[in-house]
C-alpha cells in the first residue's frame, strides 16, 4: 500500500462528506444528492463519481470487484482495481458472489446480488430529464412537481416514428413511485434487476457532482405505456459461443478471419462460472 | 350563449406594466406610456367576462394589449395585478394567476386551449404531428399510446389534415396546416375555453376561409367558449357574439358585435369601422 496517501486515497473529511451524501441518497431513493466532487488522478468523465463512492465506502475487510461493460479484464477495470488496491490493500476478485463492493460501468452482473453487497455505478449523465430540458433549475422543479410529461412524450414520439420504444440504454425508470431516475448507461436488459433487489445500488456522477441510490427492496419501474409494456432486449435463437447461455446479455462480435457473427456473454465472470472455469 | 349563466372566465382589473414604474405611474399617460418614467402599460385595468358557448372577439390596433391579455391568461406573461377566475378551476373562487405551477399546468392542459399567432410558439416543430397532440393528452395524465393515437387521428380528421401525415413534423406543413394542427392540439382535452390569438393573420384568403369555417364548426360541434383576438373586423363580424374594442391597453368600447360594427360610439371604433375596405 502507498504510505504517502491516506487509506483509500481521499482524506477522511472528504470520505465522510461523500458518505453523508450517500446516506441522504439512500433515505430519498432516486433523488440526486449534490456533493463536492473531489479531484482524482484521472479525468472527470472517466468514472470519478463511482471511484469516489468506492473510496469513501471501502474498508480493510472489503472484497472489491471492478467491471467495465461486463468485463473484469478491460483496461479501465484493471486500472481502477489496481489504483484502489494500491491505496487500500483490499483483496480484489472477479467473482460477483464473493465481492462485497462492486464498481461497474454499463452493466449489472448476471447473478442476483445479495443483501450484503453494494453495487456502485459510474454515471455520465445523472439527470434523466436532460434530453428534454437543458436547464438544471427547471429539471429540479420538474422533479419536485413530478412533471415527467416531456419524457413520456419522447417515448411516444419513438413509437410514432419507429413503432417501438427505441431507447436501448439509460432507459428511465420511476423509483419508489416518486423520482424518475436515469439508471446510468446500463442496457435496458438490466433495468429489471434494479426492482426490489436485495443489494444496495449507488450511482455516482463525478463530473455532474451527483449521487443517487436505489436502496434494497425498492420498487423500480421502467416507464411503459398502459398498452405497450416495457420490453428488455431479447436474444431469441442466440446463445453464448463459450458457455451456451441463452438468457444473458450477449455481446455481438465478428470473427476477423471468417467474418462470422458470434455472440458471447457480456458478463465475463458469469460466463466463466457457467463453464466451470476458475473465476 | 346565456348571460344569466356563470361566466367561464372572469377577468377583473387586469394590468400589465413593462418597466419599473414610478410613484405616480399611470397617472400621466401618453397613449399607454408613463410620461414620468417611460413604463409601458400594455394592459390597463381590463375587465371582461366570457360566457358558456360564447365567442368574445377582441379587436384593436397593434400594441393595444390584445395578445398581452391572451398570453397572460395562458401564463406566458405575469400580470402586474389583476384577477382571473375560471369556472372550472376551484369553482371560480381562486385567482388563476396565483395558482401553483402544477395547477397552472392543469389549467393549460385541461381547462384552456391556446392557438398562437405564430405556430412556433404553440407547436414542437421537430416532433411528429401526432406527438404534438399527444403532448396535451400525456400532460393530462393519459398513458395509453393506442388511445392517444386514435384521439390524434380523430382530431386531425376534424381539422381536415390527412391522417397519413400524422407522423410528419409540422415544420413540413404550410402555415394554414400548422394553424389547424395548433387548433387540434388545443382541442385535445375538450377545454372549456379556447384562446385564439390572430389565427388567420398571415394566411392567404382561401386558407383564412377554411380556418374560419373550422372555428365555426368547432363552435357549433363542441359548444365551447372562445376568446378570439383579431385586428381583422371581418373575422370578428363572422365569428364573435360580443366584441371588445381595445385602444392603448384599455377597453374603448364593448357590446354585441352587430351593435359595435353598425353603430360604433367611440371615435376610435368609428374610425376602425369606417376604415374597412
Amino acid at each position: 500500500m502507498y504510505s504517502d496517501y491516506n487509506f483509500a486515497f481521499l482524506d477522511e473529511g472528504s470520505k465522510r462528506e461523500i458518505r453523508r451524501a450517500s446516506l441522504k441518497a439512500v433515505a430519498i431513493p432516486g433523488y440526486q444528492v449534490p456533493f463536492g466532487s473531489r479531484e482524482l488522478p484521472i479525468g472527470r468523465g472517466w468514472g470519478t463519481g463511482g471511484i469516489q463512492l468506492t473510496l469513501s465506502l471501502i474498508g480493510p475487510d472489503d472484497v472489491l470487484k471492478v467491471i467495465d461493460q461486463g468485463s473484469d479484464e478491460s483496461v479501465n477495470a484493471v486500472n481502477i482495481k489496481k489504483f484502489i488496491g494500491l491505496c487500500t490493500d483490499v483483496r480484489t476478485t472477479a467473482n460477483s458472489r464473493e465481492a462485497t463492493l462492486i464498481q461497474t460501468r454499463h452493466r449489472i452482473p448476471e447473478i442476483p446480488l445479495s443483501d450484503g453487497q453494494i453495487l456502485v455505478l459510474q454515471v455520465p449523465i445523472p439527470e434523466p430529464l436532460r434530453i428534454v430540458e437543458p436547464r438544471e433549475e427547471v429539471t429540479k422543479k420538474m422533479h419536485a412537481e413530478k412533471d415527467y410529461a416531456p419524457i413520456w412524450l419522447q417515448l411516444y414520439e419513438s413509437l410514432v416514428k419507429y413503432k417501438k420504444v427505441t431507447l436501448a440504454s439509460e432507459y428511465p425508470c420511476m423509483v419508489a413511485g416518486h423520482y424518475m431516475m436515469n439508471p446510468s448507461p446500463i442496457p435496458k436488459f438490466d433495468n429489471p434487476k434494479l426492482h426490489k433487489a436485495d443489494c444496495l445500488y449507488l450511482f455516482g456522477a463525478g463530473r455532474e457532482k451527483k449521487i443517487y441510490a436505489v436502496p434494497p427492496h425498492t420498487e423500480v419501474v421502467s416507464l411503459a405505456f398502459d398498452d405497450i409494456p416495457f420490453e428488455p432486449e431479447h436474444f431469441e435463437g442466440k446463445k453464448c459461443r463459450l458457455c451456451g447461455s441463452a438468457d444473458t446479455y450477449l455481446d455481438e462480435m465478428f470473427d476477423a478471419l471468417t467474418g462470422e457473427k458470434l455472440y458471447q456473454c457480456s458478463d465475463t465472470s458469469y460466463c466463466k462460472e457457467v463453464r466451470g472455469a476458475c473465476v | 350563449m346565456c348571460l344569466n349563466e356563470t361566466p367561464v372566465l372572469q377577468v377583473r382589473n387586469f394590468t400589465l406594466r413593462y418597466g419599473s414604474g414610478c410613484p405616480a405611474c399611470g397617472e400621466r399617460l401618453e397613449k399607454n406610456r408613463c410620461a414620468l418614467c417611460g413604463s409601458v402599460w400594455a394592459a390597463n385595468d381590463l375587465s371582461l367576462d366570457v360566457y358558456p358557448g360564447e365567442v368574445l372577439g377582441i379587436v384593436g390596433e397593434s400594441g393595444s394589449g390584445k395578445t398581452t391579455l391572451m398570453r397572460s391568461l395562458y401564463f406566458d406573461f405575469t400580470p402586474t395585478f389583476g384577477l382571473a377566475l375560471l369556472r372550472d378551476y376551484q369553482e371560480g373562487r381562486k385567482n388563476i394567476w396565483e395558482a401553483s405551477a402544477a395547477d397552472r399546468r392543469m389549467i393549460k392542459n385541461r381547462i384552456m386551449g391556446m392557438v398562437y399567432q405564430n405556430p412556433i410558439l404553440g407547436l414542437r416543430m421537430n416532433h411528429s404531428t401526432a406527438s404534438n397532440i399527444a403532448e396535451k393528452l400525456i400532460a393530462a395524465g393519459s398513458r395509453n399510446a393506442g388511445q392517444m393515437t386514435e384521439r390524434a387521428r380523430g382530431l386531425l380528421e376534424s381539422v381536415e389534415i390527412m391522417t397519413s401525415r400524422m407522423g410528419e413534423a409540422p415544420r413540413n406543413f404550410s402555415g394554414g396546416m400548422q394553424q389547424r394542427v395548433q387548433i387540434s392540439k388545443a382541442l385535445a382535452n375538450n377545454p372549456a375555453l379556447l384562446l385564439l390569438d390572430e389565427v388567420t393573420t398571415g394566411l392567404d384568403l382561401s386558407v383564412q376561409a377554411r380556418v374560419l369555417d373550422l372555428i365555426r364548426k368547432i363552435k357549433a360541434e363542441y359548444g365551447i367558449s372562445i376568446l378570439l383576438v383579431s385586428h381583422d373586423l371581418a373575422v370578428v363580424r363572422m365569428l364573435a357574439d360580443r366584441t371588445i374594442v381595445m385602444l392603448d391597453g384599455k377597453i374603448a368600447e364593448s357590446g354585441l358585435t352587430d351593435q359595435i360594427l353598425e353603430d360604433p360610439q367611440h371615435a376610435y371604433t368609428q374610425q376602425l369601422v369606417h376604415s374597412l375596405i
